[in-house]
């Protein structure tokens, strides 16, 4: 089960709601992926569009869990302000926290994630900081009360998957205790699976889903490798060796001759 | 007054962001607001009062990543 600040989940998956072809189309990837829980955001609203409020009818009809993300906040004060208005607005006390640092790699930007981390946990919000593989930055988001930790596996939207896997398995074993979601960059259900084989708890995923040619069949695939790559870890994994090793019994080998053997 | 609604220049007589929400058409919508960079609660609405140049932000659910 996924563990998110004292509720289980059977879903290892996380999903985005943003970027699908269609809400039908977003709708039915929500039912093939299996998850419990959808991210959404908080944009400005106009009084004649009044936008927002048709997709949160969308997402009601859903009855999945929402976090709410800070997706676009510069500043640990922006953050802060969009996570308060977001718990108002959704009824929770968690918040994707996000601080983004440049334009260009979408890195969060650790010294205001801390800032911010440290007074919504204050504030009394279940803070789920996208945050990188650094340990110092990890160390002081948990010190801040994060029981969760979600580090990247490459910028959003990239599709490069496990940029830095090493970092990401040092992470895992320097917080054996946390629950660890890999958000952003994942491109391809075998990317899931190879985070999952780490030992990670879940996987968020988005734009690999929706702008997948087809989203819907995608979501199915990405499920499936998230449960398989946890189910690989579970059963332990053999160590890689460097060298070959015969699977079939050497001993009684039809032919043998201890000659040929080097 | 001349305030900022989600970046727009806009000429209002409300007197406080309930007015200000209730004149927008945005009574009993979902939405959230925040005055000069500070979240103001639904229930706070009525007696934050407006200030010319207030820059005011309403908000309401989205997709989101």
């Amino acid at each position: 089960m996924l563990k998110l600040y004292g509720a289980n989940f059977a879903s290892r998956l996380l999903l985005g709601t943003a970027q699908y072809p269609s809400p039908d189309i977003l709708r039915r990837a929500v039912e093939a992926s299996g998850t419990e829980i959808v991210t959404v955001s908080l944009r400005r609203e106009s009084a004649r569009a009044r936008t927002g409020q048709g997709f949160w009818e969308l997402i009601e009809q859903l009855g999945v869990r929402v976090l709410p993300n800070t997706a676009g906040c510069r500043t640990a004060k922006e953050a802060i302000a969009t996570a308060q208005m977001a718990r108002e607005l959704f009824g929770t006390n968690w918040v994707k926290l996000e601080v983004i640092a440049n334009d260009d790699t979408l890195q969060p930007e650790l010294f205001g994630l801390v800032e911010a981390a440290n007074v919504l946990c204050a504030e009394g919000f279940e803070v789920l900081p996208y945050t990188t593989e650094d340990l110092s930055a990890a160390e002081r988001l948990v010190a801040a009360g994060c029981q969760v930790l979600m580090p990247w596996a490459s910028p959003i939207g990239s599709a490069r998957g496990l940029m830095n896997k090493p970092a990401l398995k040092t992470l895992r074993a320097y917080f054996p205790e946390t629950t660890l979601i890999v958000d952003a960059g994942l491109g391809a259900p075998s990317h899931a699976a190879e985070v999952m084989e780490l030992g990670y708890d879940g996987v968020l995923l988005n734009t690999a889903i929706a702008k997948a040619a087809d989203p819907v069949t995608m979501a199915s695939a990405f499920a499936k490798s998230v449960e398989a790559g946890r189910q690989g870890f579970e059963a332990g994994l053999i160590e890689p060796r460097d060298m070959g090793t015969p699977s079939t019994p050497v001993a009684g080998t039809p032919f043998f001759k201890i000659d040929r053997v080097s | 007054m001349q305030i900022l609604i989600n970046g727009e220049p806009v000429a209002t007589k409300a007197r406080n962001l309930d007015e200000l929400c209730g004149e927008l058409g945005f009574a009993g919508a979902k939405i959230a607001t925040a005055i000069n960079g500070s979240f103001v609660a639904a229930v706070k609405r009525a007696s934050t009062e407006l200030s010319p140049a207030d820059e005011i932000e309403i908000v309401s659910p989205r997709q989101g990543g």
